[in-house]
């Protein structure tokens, strides 16, 4: 018993997968350590994008006309789909890792391939959709033109909207702020994301996972699910309001 | 005067062969290493750096205001001064002091690992410091930046013509470097530990950086995000925050300051840490309270989530909010005071010894004692309107910061140097050093609590001739204080050579760091130790030399 | 297998494809719910629904693709204490924004 500080580590004979760090004394270990990692930067992003939800949270009451009017812009059949596309890529992207997990090299590749497609196509909605905005005078800051709230144009096919006063048409424009900054940052973490799957790609098809060292696949999947979560609050909060109206 | 010093011989010691900083050479093995102890001492090397910018701009505002009108500089070089030394000392010193210092060396040691669970993320952290540090620095030289630490808009986004831009994406970046450092220091202390080291054997400095940590990983990115949305406003004109497209400038002070008011804690955090390891050390007495102190720093970090608003009482807030934030700010007191009470029972009958390291820690309980019971003026929403935006609270931030972070620091680098170096520093000049810095400190900072209760108001170059007196003795204090800061600086280096061989456990102390050789090897341990004693168990000590004693003869 | 390799993959739960399959179809659903609830008359309530629906979606997506149903107290506990802090900030600001218009005391 009186050995207090210094004994030999136990687990010292038991054979090691070439793929663990040296400062980890078990794989577990090693494994937890990453996956928690990986959580504790999530919390990061959750106070990130928690600042302009705050915003978004304040402004929507203050100025809730002019945010109806604003949400009444946006293509809630682009919206929707979007949603759909982003949701099946949190799939294939649970299901790259569950064949990660079973060592299925080719049920990997395909999974990854598939995401990649997702979130391009997800992307290229967004973009359509940025551009609609650019067209329109919508964008705050560099184009932007209240007046299209004050005396709204008939869409075809659609009855003509009220127009909003003056003072909260103007505010429309913080409405667009939100939008885009929070779109935008979402846009970002796709983008960092898209390249993390190209690379994890590569190194799939080179085989790079076969031997079960699949942290990093694992700690991605946890990335694009949050990314998706993120999506999952943006959707209802920015097209979705009023939309009987 | 006793002494708990005990050095070996010194015509024998040496230095051992095989230790972190002789493992590898060459500046590549320095720029590229995973090993937590050198990026320690790279961050070591670039806050001190950071920290005598921030210090040379100190000494040009109390020269400015040496004199009651704006003769040494004109007005908006001085708000540039005062607005760079605010973010220098916060974001590029303070802030990373402790933690990414002692913290990133003593750790692993503490908990009985070889490194931090990601060594990479830890090195990335360094880097991206480096890069926030360097773009404060260019925002500085080509032009400045006059928003004071604190970015208010609308003036930071619509009035300036300043770098606020860069200045904003300097302190993003280093803000992330602050975030790997603290998401590391979770993960290594949850995951890392040796066997038989659990939570309540932990030394205490490893539950303030636990701490401190978790406010960095939840703060820091509300900050972010903050200062991501003022240069977009900047830049290209969205609205968030812009009043005259109806945004509300107060939700950036609420966004910000729920970063920054954690980030006080991030600061303190760490250096109550090191305060408790050296108040049992030169006490030779467990921490009284072990668990109360380990668990105040914990309602410290949650409390801290729950007061930011205090910064803002005269901003327009509701009064109904008022109310409860400045009944929230109160509770903080609580915690803060469990620590320095504690520190006090732990003195009580201890055999304490007067080494330079328990000076700066003696001066950092009574100085932040006062910073602290300041705050509690601040903090009551009736006062905080006659005192805030005066010299009261440049005093009451500076003696919680400087009195006491920058106090603890110091106490810090000296407890550990021998560790940190295998040479001891000079004993009798430090002392010298850590008086001079505490008399200094006072001389600089306790008439500013008078001006501000006089109401000379903060963050102007020029003020009411009557002041005078009082800034003349600031000034001539903060001349003190800086010959106080280079002294360590100058003889700390000159140990390196010339310190005494320090072996590994110089103060009897009881914490893994001391059981292994000064400098330690790479890996830390040669084998992982299996934790069996108590935290600050100086029986154990004891017994352990007792035995080495016998197996030796 | 080693014991240890035998505790771990007790530790570490694969979730079955088939839970996938059914997670996915959740989602979809809850999707097609909210927008359809969007445009139903329920004055309040409709932010009150939509926001539920997203929770509801959310707390899907962390529990199953995200594994914390499977992980261990620790990260059910940092989740939380991201939740928890979120709220700090979105609860604590509110408390200035509700009162605003309270007029003085």
């Amino acid at each position: 018993m009186d050995s207090p500080t210094v004994a030999v580590h136990e687990g010292a004979h038991h054979e090691h997968p070439s793929y663990q760090r040296h400062h980890f004394v078990t794989m577990d270990q090693q494994r937890e350590s990453a996956s928690f990692g990986m959580w504790l930067f999530l919390l990061t992003e959750i106070m990130f994008f928690g600042g302009m939800f705050t915003a978004y949270l304040i402004y929507r009451n203050w100025y809730y006309p002019a945010f109806v009017a604003g949400s009444h812009t946006l293509s809630i059949v682009l919206g929707t789909t979007n949603t759909a596309v982003l949701i099946t890529s949190s799939f294939t992207m649970a299901m790259g890792v569950w064949c990660a997990e079973t060592r299925k090299r080719s049920g990997l590749i395909l999974s990854i391939i598939l995401t990649l497609v997702l979130g391009l196509v997800f992307l290229g909605i967004k973009s359509v959709e940025y551009h609609e905005k650019w067209v329109q005078h919508h964008v705050p800051g560099l184009r932007f033109d209240a007046m299209t709230f004050v005396h709204p144009k008939a869409e075809p096919g659609q009855p003509v909207e009220p127009g909003l006063p003056l003072d909260m048409a103007q505010h429309t424009e913080i409405y667009f702020s939100l939008y885009f900054a929070m779109t935008g940052m979402h846009a970002l973490h796709m983008i960092i994301g898209m390249g993390l799957l190209i690379f994890m790609l590569i190194k799939a098809v080179q085989g790079a996972y076969d031997d079960g060292n699949i942290a990093f696949i694992e700690n991605f999947g946890l990335y694009w699910h949050f990314v998706d979560i993120v999506w999952i609050f943006l959707f209802p909060l920015l097209y979705l309001i009023s939309r009987h109206q | 005067m006793s002494s708990i010093v005990s050095l070996p011989d010194q015509t024998t010691a040496r230095i051992p062969k095989k230790n972190y900083i002789s493992n590898e050479n060459g500046i590549l093995s320095w720029l590229l290493t995973g090993d937590h102890k050198r990026i320690a001492i790279l961050y070591l090397i670039s806050i001190t750096f950071f920290f005598f910018i921030g210090g040379a701009l100190a000494g040009l505002i109390r020269l400015e205001l040496l004199t009651p009108q704006s003769d040494l500089m004109a007005a908006d070089t001085y708000n540039k001064v005062f607005s760079m030394h605010g973010i220098i000392m916060i974001f590029l010193f303070l802030v990373p002091s402790v933690p990414a210092t002692l913290g990133n060396f003593l750790i692993p040691i503490m908990i009985g690992a070889k490194d931090l669970a990601f060594p990479k993320i830890n090195l990335l952290s360094w880097y991206l410091y480096l890069v926030g540090g360097s773009m404060t620095l260019w925002a500085m030289i080509s032009g400045g930046v006059d928003t004071g630490w604190t970015f208010t808009v609308p003036l930071s986004t619509h009035y300036l013509n300043t770098n606020v831009v860069t200045t904003g994406l300097a302190i993003f970046v280093a803000g992330f470097a602050s975030i790997f450092t603290g998401l590391n220091f979770i993960v290594t202390i949850h995951r890392m530990r040796a066997p038989g080291m659990t939570w309540f054997k932990l030394p205490l400095f490893v539950w303030s950086n636990y701490a401190a940590s978790i406010l960095m990983v939840l703060g820091t990115p509300v900050l972010a995000i903050t200062l991501v949305l003022v240069v977009l406003e900047r830049t290209i004109g969205i609205g968030v925050f812009d009043p005259s497209k109806g945004g509300d400038p107060i939700l950036f002070q609420h966004l910000f300051w729920f970063y920054s008011h954690p980030a006080v804690y991030i600061m303190i955090l760490p250096g109550m840490g090191v305060i408790s390891e050296i108040i049992s050390t030169f006490s030779r007495k467990r921490v009284f309270g072990y668990s109360a102190v380990a668990f105040s720093s914990v309602a410290i970090a949650v409390f801290g989530f729950f007061v930011w608003e205090h910064h803002m009482f005269i901003m327009g807030v509701s009064n109904y909010s008022t109310l409860i934030f400045s009944l929230l700010t109160m509770l903080v007191a609580v915690p803060s005071a469990i620590k320095i009470f504690n520190w006090a029972f732990t003195l009580y009958k201890g055999s304490i010894t007067f080494e330079t390291p328990m000076l700066y820690a003696f001066g950092f309980m009574g100085l932040f004692t006062i910073g602290g019971l300041t705050g509690v003026y601040l903090g009551s929403s009736g006062t905080d309107i006659h005192l805030t935006e005066t010299y009261f609270i440049v005093a009451h931030f500076h003696f919680v910061m400087v009195g006491g972070m920058l106090m603890a620091f110091l106490a810090g680098i000296h407890f550990w140097w021998p560790k940190m170096t295998g040479r001891m520093y000079p004993e009798k000049i430090s002392q010298l050093a850590a008086v001079v810095t505490f008399i200094g400190f006072n001389f600089t900072f306790f008439p500013q609590f008078l001006l501000g209760m006089l109401g000379m108001p903060r963050r102007y170059a020029a003020y009411p001739p009557e002041f005078q007196v009082l800034n003349v003795f600031s000034t001539a204090g903060a001349t003190i204080l800086g010959v106080g800061y280079l002294l360590p600086m100058i003889y700390l280096v000159w140990s390196l050579k010339y310190g005494k061989i320090a072996g590994a456990n110089p103060w009897q102390a009881t914490g893994l760091e001391w059981q292994i050789q000064s400098p330690p090897l790479t890996e830390n341990f040669i084998e992982i130790p299996v934790v069996t004693q108590e935290a600050y168990d100086y029986e154990w000590l004891d017994r352990q030399k007792e035995r080495e004693v016998t197996q030796v003869g | 297998m080693s014991e240890m390799e035998a505790k771990h993959g007790e530790e570490h739960h694969i979730v079955s494809p088939k839970i996938y399959v059914m997670i996915a179809t959740a989602l979809l659903i809850c999707t097609a719910l909210t927008v359809a609830a969007s445009y139903l008359e329920l004055g309040p309530w409709n932010a009150v629904v939509a926001l539920g629906i997203a929770v509801f979606k959310a707390t899907l997506v962390v529990l199953f693709f995200m594994h914390i149903k499977y992980s261990s107290r620790l990260m059910k506990l940092t989740v939380g204490a991201g939740l928890f802090t979120f709220l700090a900030l979105v609860g604590m600001s509110m408390s200035d924004y509700i009162s605003r218009a309270w007029g003085s005391f």
